[in-house]
């Protein structure tokens, strides 16, 4: 942990972007001396022991069993595991979006943000709309939104794409677009379910750069849940496996000494991925009955 | 950025061509395509006019009884110079309107009502459905009992023909907001009214707009009736066709005002149409039928 420390002590606070001293001149940004500063310095989300079951009776089927964990502020934590192992479950949990069992989920008083696998943006209205509505429900006031908006679009590389509504773009667009609603939030933590798994391959490595640079950019603090191992050696400072039936985090994995920005082809982060497959069959396997 | 025109052109052009290729009729496109949006309506109108022109030449009816298309039409067109069509639609059209707005209130605050409170959904959602399928006629010896052969009972008769429809289509615009927008909804931070403003009403707007213009339909129904059943109501359609069929030659006059009650249907339809292809061409939606 000393190393990201010290990696991200020196490499974030020159990096400070246009639009994270845009966020601080708003007086938005209410923890920005926390970003910058203390870095890695507390847990953003505590979970305890944490249950979760479905059904009753005979029909309850338990999706995440004794589950603790501690995520720091700035990691970037990737969920990786078969299909059912309750990945999406404890995203849930986390995002409020449903209630443990039993168990506590802490995310000690921050705003949480969360992107879904299919943008979902809302139809009825444009890219740019739907940006400025997370803005709007913050209560930005109107003067400073259509600027925030068009930061926001051009950091996504959709500058001039506003007026454009979702069914008009294309799937990586949306997902873009996705993602500037979710930085428009400025929540502390971001939760990411599968959000490029339905992009082809061109596309998704080039939203992972984006990603990246906007998580070095704005010292966010990440969970991404994926099944794509290689996305998640790309991305995370930290990968847990998950085990299915009950859902338990079954290993852990640190790429927090990987140097960024990182590219998907390199060979170390081939072979780890390789590493992280091996492993994910034969958890896989055990439960193929 | 090379990679985002590859994938503009690899997702976006297939769903083009999808959208085109099922949506039945070319619509929101230029005169380039009138003649071919116009031309079956008129082989259809010309099939009708040429039925009922063989009905008169073979003398199916007396005169009297059964006018000529031409016959009709000028009738049509004497009530319209002199300014009686006019007025007549003004009244009629003001009741249905009238009767319209307040059973878009109720029906609104109804639907609002059932999909807000539980208790409210399980008591009063299968019962719209029920008063959906109800003809409002039958509400009418009932109105004549509470106002008399008075507008009001008219007035009653149409928003309970109308209200239903439109709260039904609030039950099932709300009904049917997909739940991931609920949830992203949720995570953007739009809680209580913020809800409903920014993400479920716009959510239900289409089915919200079909529900409207079923209830037009049953009101303007509702309102003829009414108008026929209780005659002696002020210059109006239905008046004047109670007092047009026992004139001598009344035929043509009754026919006439049944031309214009169709063509003032047909407009309210074409404009309910218009901005329901208009949502859901905005929403993307144009693949499936409005």
């Amino acid at each position: 942990m000393t190393v990201r420390t010290r990696e991200s002590g020196t490499s974030r606070a020159p990096r400070t972007g246009a639009l994270h001293r845009g966020a601080l001149r708003n007086g938005a940004l209410r923890d920005g001396a926390l970003r910058s500063g203390a870095l890695g310095s507390g847990p953003a989300v505590t979970i305890t022991d944490v249950n979760k079951s479905f059904g009753h009776g005979h029909h309850q089927m338990s999706a995440l069993d004794g589950i603790t964990l501690t995520i720091d502020e700035g990691e970037f934590v990737c969920l990786v595991g078969a299909s059912g192992c309750g990945k999406s479950t404890l995203l849930n949990l986390i995002a409020d979006l449903d209630r443990p069992t039993s168990g506590t989920v802490d995310v000690h008083g921050r705003r949480v943000a969360f992107m879904f696998q299919d943008a979902t943006l809302l139809p009825w209205l444009t890219a740019g709309e739907n940006i400025e509505l997370a803005l709007k429900l913050r209560g930005i006031p109107r003067s400073q939104r259509e600027t925030r908006v068009r930061e926001l679009m051009d950091l996504v590389h959709l500058g001039g794409r506003a007026a454009k509504r979702p069914h008009e773009l294309s799937g990586g667009m949306r997902q873009r677009t996705s993602l500037a609603r979710v930085l428009a939030q400025e929540a502390d933590v971001v939760l990411m379910d599968e959000p490029f798994a339905a992009l082809d391959a061109m596309t998704r490595d080039a939203m992972h750069d984006e990603l990246e640079r906007i998580y070095l950019d704005l010292a966010l603090t990440v969970v991404f849940v994926t099944h794509n191992v290689r996305e998640a050696v790309r991305l995370s400072t930290r990968t847990l496996l998950m085990s299915s039936s009950p859902g338990r985090v079954h290993k852990e994995f640190k790429f927090d000494q990987l140097p960024r920005p990182r590219r998907g082809d390199h060979p170390r982060i081939a072979a780890l991925a390789g590493e992280l497959t091996d492993e994910l069959k034969t958890e896989v396997a055990k439960h193929v009955r | 950025m090379s990679v985002e025109a590859t994938t503009a052109d690899d997702t976006s052009a297939p769903a083009m061509m999808l959208t085109t290729a099922s949506s039945g009729e070319p619509e929101l496109r230029p005169l380039g395509n009138a003649w071919a949006w116009a031309w079956p309506k008129f082989i259809a109108f010309a099939i009708v006019i040429a039925v009922w022109q063989g009905a008169f030449m073979a003398h199916w009816k007396p005169d009297y009884v059964l006018p000529s298309p031409l016959t009709v039409w000028q009738t049509l067109i004497d009530n319209t110079t002199n300014g009686n069509t006019w007025a007549e639609v003004r009244v009629t059209m003001r009741r249905g309107v009238t009767g319209y707005v307040f059973a878009i209130l109720i029906g609104t605050i109804i639907g609002v009502a059932v999909v807000q409170w539980r208790a409210m959904r399980m008591g009063v959602a299968s019962l719209v459905a029920g008063l959906q399928t109800m003809p409002s006629v039958a509400w009418f010896p009932l109105a004549i009992l509470f106002f008399g052969l008075t507008e009001s009972a008219v007035f009653f008769v149409v928003v309970l023909g109308a209200a239903p429809s439109i709260a039904a289509g609030v039950i099932a615009g709300v009904d049917e907001v997909p739940p991931p927008l609920l949830r992203q909804g949720k995570m953007l931070g739009a809680k209580g009214v913020n809800r409903y403003r920014y993400i479920v009403l716009p959510a239900a707007m289409p089915a919200y707009l079909m529900g409207m213009k079923q209830g037009w339909a049953f009101s303007w129904r509702s309102l003829l009736a009414g108008e026929l059943i209780i005659g002696a109501l002020g210059q109006s359609l239905g008046r004047d066709m109670v007092l047009a069929q026992t004139a001598p030659n009344g035929a043509a006059r009754v026919m006439s005002i049944m031309v214009v009650i169709l063509v003032v249907g047909m407009v309210v339809d074409g404009v309910f149409t218009y901005f329901t292809k208009r949502i859901r061409a905005k929403r993307g939606l144009t693949g499936l039928s409005a």
